[in-house]
């Protein structure tokens, strides 16, 4: 008995380990530094207490308009990544079962090739003499906006469609027939049995394309304006360009608030959606 | 007067095979019909071809006269009882029952009182708050018999709609169907392969045998008087011989013997079927005889089941009444005995 728990407890360390030497400690010394005065020289803080550093990067326009924008930039992405993203997987879940692999492995596919180059790629596709502007007629795309969330979705989509299509192929064929033998239209059946069945795998999609999406500085910085300045970018030049340590940890933490405190809220928000309706339903039977 | 529904023709192929073969049936009015058959004969393919779940390759579906092949399964006036019961895990018991109600326009509060009636009915009252997630499997199964219920469909299918339950739950539930039948006035496919349940709450059953109707009547036309030996050994077991027929008289080639049947079969070359329980061993006065000895027995509380080997080899199954007490005599292997039956026990088949 004995033995079989402290078993366990060395199987339970490994994980224990991992998230303490690369997970905790890291974040430990982010916060540190966001606390720690700046300094010249090697390295480029001195250890004390101050919040100047965090009040500069909430009170600075520079910072928080980039933060609110980046915000604003992921949210969007996260939208059209749903939007395009949910009929790819409902598709993939419905399609016979010897081609769902092969559509899965198609969604896959681009993360076996380089990062850089496939942007590299669009860069050729949505620049003035490039196919998709010739093709389309469209004044300017490359460094635009329009350019940006063009890439961001096509970076993000497949961390929307896998674990939408993981979720929804779970789904009991019995449930969505059930729906329209009951007198549900298609379109009912995918409000009312569909979406709502569904809901943990959007949540899961959004998150995996809202936390890395905000983040982001390749794409913007490649395939976006030259004033598309987002947190991500602000906080690699802090770091690298200013070798301003302090205030690039205290961007760092405001941007893990961010991706803390805004999923909080939306579950909050969602949990209160569910028992309102469930408490709509109550008086149904008494 | 026309059947309720009506397939004639129904055809459907999954791939080359033919699951429903040119399916002729009528579903009467007000009657509880059930779709008999092993696995894969068809009937599950016949339910979700009415349902509008299958498109069928061709031949008609008619419910009171109108044609449904065109339309989808939300604009038919047919509800189904999923054998998984596939109730909507996100939803309370109540919005359950009333989803149809709800989608056929009918207002808030009239849905809220059909649907108190509904939990009335399967005896669920003070359940409809909770989630389907929390009910024993048979409640889950009577909100989902309450479900299709509540939008007063023309004609329920029920698929396997007891195959997840107990034995006791069974015959509990299996009464309530006939019961819940009689009340509303709904007509009911059931399907099942379960031959004491068909036996038990049909008022007719069809048997299915590779997408088509090998034989429709009422239970007792068809254990009485089954149409070929595929229906006399599915419904009920049934001892099988050769024989030749002349008018009522009946020879038994291979044990040598003639024997008398209460109705005249077609003359010539034909199979005898005898019911295991109509046949008896050792008593006197029965008009046909024939001599054995016994090989088996099994003890099986109300009855004995006991296996006699004829003088060509061939093995008679009798199924011996307890009703007067247990007769250990009968359990010895070696024995010989003679098995009689009258000639009313004789069904005559072709061959």
């Amino acid at each position: 008995m004995i033995q079989r728990s402290r078993a366990r407890l060395w199987v339970l360390a490994v994980p224990v380990v991992w998230l303490i030497l690369l997970l905790g400690a890291p974040l430990a010394i982010v916060v540190l530094i966001a606390f720690a005065l700046p300094a010249d020289g090697v390295p480029p803080y001195s250890l004390g207490f101050t919040l100047d550093n965090l009040w500069l990067v909430a009170s600075d326009p520079l910072y928080r308009d980039a933060l609110l924008r980046s915000v604003r930039v992921a949210g969007v992405s996260t939208l059209v990544c749903l939007v395009l993203g949910f009929p790819m997987a409902l598709a993939i879940a419905r399609a016979a079962p010897r081609w769902q692999n092969p559509l899965l492995l198609a969604v896959m596919l681009p993360f076996w090739t380089g990062f850089l180059m496939r942007i590299n790629a669009w860069i050729g596709l949505l620049a003035d003499d490039g196919l998709i502007v010739r093709l389309f007629g469209v004044s300017r795309l490359l460094y635009t906006d329009a350019a940006m969330y063009i890439g961001m979705v096509y970076t993000y989509l497949p961390f929307m469609v896998l674990p939408l299509y993981a979720r929804l192929s779970r789904l009991d064929p019995a449930l969505m027939e059930a729906a329209a033998d009951l007198g549900a239209p298609p379109w009912r059946v995918f409000l009312r049995v569909i979406l709502p069945l569904s809901l943990p795998g959007v949540a899961a999609g959004a998150a995996l394309v809202f936390i890395p999406a905000l983040g982001e500085y390749v794409v913007p910085a490649l395939l976006g304006g030259p004033q598309a300045q987002l947190i991500g970018k602000v906080l690699w030049e802090e770091f690298f360009s200013n070798r301003d340590w302090p205030t690039a940890s205290s961007v760092a933490v405001w941007l893990l608030a961010v991706l803390v405190v805004v999923p909080v809220l939306v579950s909050r928000v969602a949990s209160r959606v569910q028992r309102d309706r469930s408490a709509t339903n109550r008086p149904m039977s008494k | 007067m026309t059947g309720l529904l009506i397939t004639s023709g129904l055809t459907v192929h999954y791939g080359a095979t033919p699951a429903l073969d040119r399916l002729d049936l009528t579903v009467e009015r007000n009657e509880l019909f059930v779709l008999l058959g092993s696995s894969g004969s068809g009937k599950t393919t016949l339910l979700r071809a009415v349902a509008g779940f299958v498109r069928p390759d061709a031949g008609r579906i008619l419910l009171d006269g109108a044609d449904l092949s065109g339309l989808p399964p939300h604009r038919r006036p047919v509800n189904t009882m999923f054998q998984s019961y596939a109730l909507f895990p996100h939803m309370s018991v109540a919005a359950n029952i009333g989803f149809g109600l709800r989608q056929s326009g009918v207002s808030r509060a009239e849905t809220r009182r059909r649907v108190d009636a509904m939990l009335a009915l399967v005896r669920l009252e003070g359940f409809g708050a909770r989630r389907p997630g929390e009910l024993s499997g048979g409640q889950q199964q009577r909100v989902a018999l309450a479900r299709s219920l509540a939008p007063s469909p023309r004609l329920l299918l029920l698929d396997e709609p007891l195959s997840a339950l107990d034995q006791a739950l069974r015959r509990d539930t299996r009464a309530e169907l006939v019961r819940l039948r009689r009340s509303l006035g709904i007509s009911f496919v059931l399907v099942t392969h379960d031959q004491d349940e068909a036996l038990q709450v049909a008022d007719r059953i069809g048997i299915m045998r590779d997408g088509r109707m090998a034989q429709v009547g009422t239970p007792a036309a068809l254990y009485e008087s089954p149409a070929d030996r595929f229906v006399a050994e599915f419904l009920g077991a049934a001892n099988i011989l050769p024989c030749v027929v002349d008018g009522s008289s009946v020879a038994l080639p291979s044990l040598g013997v003639a024997v008398r049947a209460a109705r005249p079969g077609v003359t010539g070359p034909g199979l005898l079927a005898l019911r295991a329980e109509r046949l008896r061993i050792g008593e006197d006065g029965l008009v046909n005889q024939v001599e054995g000895v016994v090989t088996d027995s099994a003890y099986a509380g109300d009855t004995l089941a006991v296996s006699v080997r004829l003088t060509d080899g061939s093995v008679l199954r009798v199924k011996r009444s307890l009703a007067d007490g247990l007769d250990t005599a009968m359990m010895q292997a070696g024995l010989a005995v003679r098995v009689g039956w009258q000639p009313e026990a004789c069904m005559l088949l072709p061959e």
